[in-house]
């Protein structure tokens, strides 16, 4: 369908989503960047951001952490690691996560575990700024 | 012949156990069922993954200098052979077979004069590794606290052997796992993690159309490899979890069978040796009453 783009949202767990709609705007490493039906051929890392898809009324909004996207004749494919709809995401649970991890930095003996711990770290601090972007 | 009494007991002995193994095989086909959903749920990832890579790879082709996680490191002294097994027994020959496919491949390693070191994820195959390499084995991962086996649990995984590959431990990673094709079929295969491997045939066909990079390929390859690692590792540890519970599934099945007849056959016994009981009994009075 050319006036239709068809967009598939796929995490290694799962086949989160597979539909036709108007437009989907990625959060690309280099900037966010709106797809419509019949974009030319793309391959784009991701950042932690909001995938929205607008399709006729409101835009769906979903949580993406790492990844990629692909634009082919298709339509669109996201690849996320994690991607999750932004209303069921639950900022308490990360910022919980985000203070654990930051005594894991603490507590780390040597630097390689700390540079596994900041990495983690700084991986729940990003989706946080995210979301509190996303709610202000 | 075993008296009476000796043999109430085996016969209750052994119909409890047919109990046990009875309710074993219904959990592993509820199990089964799942962990099976779960492997084609993971698929369409890993598949799209593979149709991506491959076309970068093919188009990075003839290229020098690509990522190492790609090209190797241009040597294959160092092997790595991460063998994955499950961490509960009694699921027939299922760790048996994957340690031994391991095995034979370690072996002909090491006559070739590779530097061999082993890391294992589950206890099962861990012991039994132990007892002839215990020299080599450099790590273990242990899943036994997850049920529902998701891609954290194989992130921290994959990050280590990256890890190690980019420290220079090893030069060529190879995964052993049973491969699940139906319940009664099982196939262990190895799978060569590091450096990727990829069909030639297997790329999308691109329609002539060029993609866009962005950032640019060797950025989006860099990003991409150790992901690639990851689910790769994830999609075989859900193959195999679903062939350990295939395989219990089988096992049970097989071992309530034998219960079963070994039931029969002791009932049998039983009755014959009461009867003969029995006669025994009737002879005896018989013949006192006409002795008198």
């Amino acid at each position: 369908m050319a006036d239709k783009l068809h967009f598939e949202l796929v995490s290694p767990a799962r086949l989160l989503k597979s539909a036709d709609v108007d437009m989907v705007v990625v959060p690309g490493t280099e900037g966010d960047f709106g797809v419509l039906p019949l974009h030319a051929p793309v391959v784009s890392t991701l950042r932690t951001g909001i995938v929205e898809v607008h399709d006729g009324g409101a835009a769906e909004k979903l949580l993406v952490v790492g990844g990629f996207a692909e634009v082919n004749a298709e339509g669109l494919t996201i690849l996320a690691e994690i991607a999750k709809p932004l209303s069921e995401v639950d900022k308490a649970a990360y910022e919980a996560e985000l203070k654990d991890l930051d005594e894991d930095v603490q507590d780390a003996k040597n630097d390689d575990e700390r540079a596994r711990a900041e990495k983690a770290r700084d991986k729940i601090a990003s989706i946080i700024e995210v979301l509190e972007r996303e709610a202000a | 012949m075993a008296n009476l009494k000796d043999l109430r007991n085996r016969i209750a002995s052994v119909t409890s156990t047919q109990k046990i193994t009875k309710a074993m095989k219904m959990v592993s086909a509820s199990k089964l069922k799942r962990a099976q959903d779960a492997a084609e749920q993971a698929r369409p990832y890993a598949e799209r993954m593979e149709n991506v890579l491959s076309s970068l790879a093919s188009s990075m082709k003839g290229q020098t200098g690509g990522p190492k996680l790609l090209a190797g490191t241009g040597s294959d002294q160092k092997q790595l052979v991460v063998v994955a097994t499950s961490e509960r027994g009694l699921c027939g020959g299922f760790n048996t077979n994957i340690v031994k496919a391991a095995k034979a491949k370690i072996n002909s390693l090491i006559k070739d004069g590779k530097d061999v070191t082993i890391i294992t994820i589950g206890k099962k195959g861990a012991g039994v590794l132990k007892r002839d390499y215990s020299d080599k084995m450099i790590e273990h991962f242990d899943l036994s606290h997850v049920k529902n086996l998701n891609f954290n649990d194989a992130a921290p995984i994959s990050a280590r052997l990256i890890e190690k590959f980019d420290g220079g431990d090893f030069d060529v990673c190879t995964l052993f796992f049973a491969k699940f094709i139906n319940v009664l079929t099982q196939v262990v295969t190895p799978l060569q993690l590091i450096p990727a491997s990829f069909d030639a045939d297997n790329s999308t066909d691109l329609g002539g159309a060029c993609y866009e990079y962005e950032p640019d390929e060797n950025e989006i390859l860099e990003d991409l490899l150790p992901r690639n690692v990851g689910v790769q590792l994830f999609r075989a540890l859900l193959e195999n979890a679903a062939s350990e519970q295939g395989s219990r599934m089988t096992a049970m099945d097989n071992a309530t069978r034998n219960a079963g007849d070994m039931i029969d056959s002791l009932r049998t016994t039983y009755n014959r040796s009461r009867q003969a009981v029995i006669t025994n009994e009737l002879i005896e009075i018989i013949s006192g009453a006409e002795a008198l």
